[in-house]
């Protein structure tokens, strides 16, 4: 941190003032360094930039078509006009079907690689394995989901292969956010939990996890945000093009926010009459990230003053 | 009973642990069992035939030469080591151009007698009709069935699967636009990503940082379709205005938007290997008397190069594997890309776009799986060598 505040106000303190003749050198010296750091400080602003375009963008054009119609309600006229109330609906269908795969399921793998396995060779190969599939591309798990769960296992174009399939995408993120907030936890807890005479588990179920909880939740909420808007994991195990009925059961394909964005910016009816429909429900895919990250940055910041004071 | 049940939990536990291998052994079984087919499948759709005059030596064509025979990019027979002697392409419904309606039968049941007699007539012919019209006594030869040969697969230039009647599964289009796309993509971001990088590592303050780091979280949260939709509608135009370009969708488009998208990767990577710079080492160089910059690309740079190796790469295979953003800009056309203003089709893409319309199990939808496979394995690649790249450093 300290070489941090220095740079503020950089130049003249790390400059050799005592030994000779290197006036000259010390100013080119001094100038390189303003110049780089100048054009490492306009890199960065930049990508504040194109963070904003977009956003802004986004917005602007998105914003006059967000009513309550129009995510209320279905769409009409080969999706030039009416709302997307079904995508809506489809992605919160996702959302939770994948969460209820993948947060136990991770946060019980996260506790065994921290709390069980330790350093092992075991735990060096499940660690590499979750990073391997933390790489793997979106729409290999899609290939995957549709070869496993729609035509092995015969569930079709549904909401269980579409959440199983998203819910082995999110799966890494969810153990290795686990498996971090655990491990920030200081030893000295569980040593005093254990030398009171806890179990293992009573120390991981009484000690660790409720320290470590904040952590995690924040976890699950970006994986959450992550699951929302994957589109490729989706096309060939759940997404329907059209479907204005909503879901009745777990075997009915519905439609996806991200997925109705696709079609009706490239290969709708009428690619140019439904622009403003693209745009609002790009709009409400960006909102979603928004209220995630808002969300999970608050539980952080709220949780860390809340250790800190007592 | 404590003690067993401490046990149970303890291998449930570990069952959840192993899912993840468990997933990527299934992805490996399930993406093979459903490609391996591709290559015995027959080069020539299936229920069909193409059938040659018997004077005729050749007695093998490739699934390329079929295509280009019934493209009319080959007209003679010397150029697939026969003959010279014109092509002569006949299809079922070019037999009414040779018989009149009435000679070949109300109901078509003169077909196989006459589609025999053309054929020992015409020296030069090629003629493609369903199977169920070659009788017994057919007088001339069928091309054997063959399979599809690996080397048409990997080295194939043409990637054209609904192609009849021989459809065409060439990687080599698909592979090079996937590659076009994420090395643009990686030169745009990399200086960005690793000036970033440094700028929050060394420069930055408190207060700076404060900002940047939700930022780029945010970058990494925008959805892909999000990114794709927003290139279509704003740097495609832009670039087609700019280079004056018939069409903006391009691998140039594509490379801009998976830019941006491979950032965050790249910036966080980065600036967690910056940040590991033993603290004794800068001050070492400050003490010496190097400006801040000086100690910046003199001693922090080196240092981390292993970590900004695997903020690269990690970044390549991010772009490698992305589908959606790439689907909406790259324009889709799988031909052999030589600039980056071309409309290019990656791996991904191809997938996204074809696999709703093929049937389970034929040959295209194995081509699919196929290209899966390709692309599964250049991420575990990319996966195991980050891995390599990261215990060289540690036993440094």
């Amino acid at each position: 941190m300290k070489a941090n505040n220095k740079s503020e106000n950089n130049t003249n303190i790390n400059s050799p003032s005592g030994v000779r003749g290197s006036e000259s050198i010390d100013r080119s010296k001094r100038r390189s360094q303003a110049i780089a750091f100048t054009i490492f400080k306009l890199m960065s602003y930049s990508v504040v930039a194109i963070l904003f375009v977009i956003l802004g963008f986004i917005i602007i054009r998105g914003i006059g078509v967000i009513s309550w119609d129009f995510l209320t309600k279905a769409p009409e006229e080969g999706m030039t006009k009416g709302g997307i109330f079904p995508a809506i609906v489809g992605t919160l269908c996702l959302v939770a079907g994948s969460s209820i795969f993948s947060f136990p399921i991770g946060i019980m793998s996260g506790i065994y690689m921290n709390e069980y396995a330790g350093g092992s060779k075991l735990a060096t190969f499940i660690r590499i394995m979750t990073n391997n599939l933390s790489g793997v591309p979106s729409v290999v798990f899609g290939l995957f989901g549709m070869a496993l769960f729609v035509n092995t296992m015969k569930f079709g174009d549904s909401i269980l292969a579409g959440s199983l399939t998203l819910g082995l995408l999110s799966l890494p993120l969810v153990i290795r956010t686990t498996e971090e907030s655990l491990k920030a936890i200081e030893n000295s807890y569980r040593e005093g939990s254990l030398a009171l005479g806890a179990t293992k588990l009573q120390t991981i179920r009484k000690v660790v996890l409720p320290m470590a909880f904040p952590n995690i939740i924040t976890g699950l909420i970006l994986s959450i945000g992550r699951v929302s808007g994957e589109t490729a994991p989706i096309l060939f195990t759940v997404a329907a093009y059209f479907l204005p009925k909503l879901p009745t059961s777990i075997f009915n394909q519905v439609m996806a926010l991200p997925y109705h964005l696709y079609v009706i910016s490239t290969s709708g009816t009428n690619v140019e009459t439904s622009r403003g429909i693209a745009y609002g429900t790009a709009l409400v895919l960006i909102v979603i990230v928004l209220m995630v990250n808002l969300l999970a940055n608050g539980l952080r910041n709220y949780f860390s003053k809340k250790v800190k004071t007592n | 009973m404590k003690r067993f049940f401490e046990k149970f939990v303890e291998s449930a536990l570990l069952i959840s642990g192993s899912i993840t291998s468990i997933t990527i052994l299934l992805i490996i079984i399930f993406l093979f069992k459903e490609a391996s087919g591709l290559f015995t499948t027959p080069v020539i759709e299936e229920g069909y035939e193409l059938a040659l005059n018997k004077t005729n030596p050749v007695k093998h064509l490739t699934s390329y030469e079929i295509k280009e025979i019934f493209d009319g990019k080959i007209s003679n027979w010397n150029e697939v080591g026969g003959k010279n002697e014109a092509i002569e392409l006949v299809r079922l419904s070019d037999l009414t151009k040779y018989y009149t309606e009435a000679e070949l039968g109300s109901n078509f049941e003169n077909i196989p007698a006459k589609s025999s007699e053309l054929t020992s007539k015409h020296p030069g012919i090629i003629l493609f009709l369903p199977t169920s019209y070659i009788k017994k006594d057919f007088n001339g030869t069928l091309l054997k069935h063959e399979t599809l040969h690996p080397g048409d697969f990997f080295g194939g230039k043409e990637w054209y699967p609904t192609a009849s009647p021989s459809p065409q599964y060439g990687l080599l289009p698909l592979l090079l636009g996937t590659l076009w796309v994420s090395l643009g993509a990686i030169l745009l971001s990399l200086p960005f990503g690793i000036s970033v990088a440094v700028y929050l590592a060394e420069i930055a303050s408190m207060r700076v940082r404060n900002i940047l780091k939700p930022v780029i979280e945010l970058l990494a949260g925008i959805p892909s379709v999000v990114y794709g939709f927003f290139g279509l509608v704003v740097i495609v135009p832009f670039l087609q205005k700019l280079f004056q370009l018939p069409v903006g969708e391009t691998a140039l488009a594509g490379s801009v938007v998976l830019g941006i998208m491979a950032l965050p990767t790249i910036i966080t990577v980065a600036e967690d290997a910056m940040r590991t710079v033993p603290r004794a080492m800068k001050e070492a160089s400050l003490a010496l008397g190097a400006t801040h910059w000086q100690t910046i690309y003199k001693v922090i740079i080196p240092y981390s190069k292993s970590g900004i190796t695997s903020a690269a790469v990690l970044g390549i295979g991010r772009a490698i594997g992305e589908t959606m953003a790439v689907l909406m800009v790259t324009g889709n056309a799988a031909v052999i890309p030589h600039t980056l203003l071309e409309p290019v089709r990656t791996i991904p893409a191809t997938i996204a776009a074809e696999l709703g319309e093929t049937a389970a199990g034929g040959g295209h939808y194995q081509a699919l799986f196929m290209l899966g496979v390709i692309l599964f394995v250049i991420t575990m690649i990319i996966s195991i060598s980050i891995e390599f790249i990261g215990k060289k450093k540690y036993s440094n």
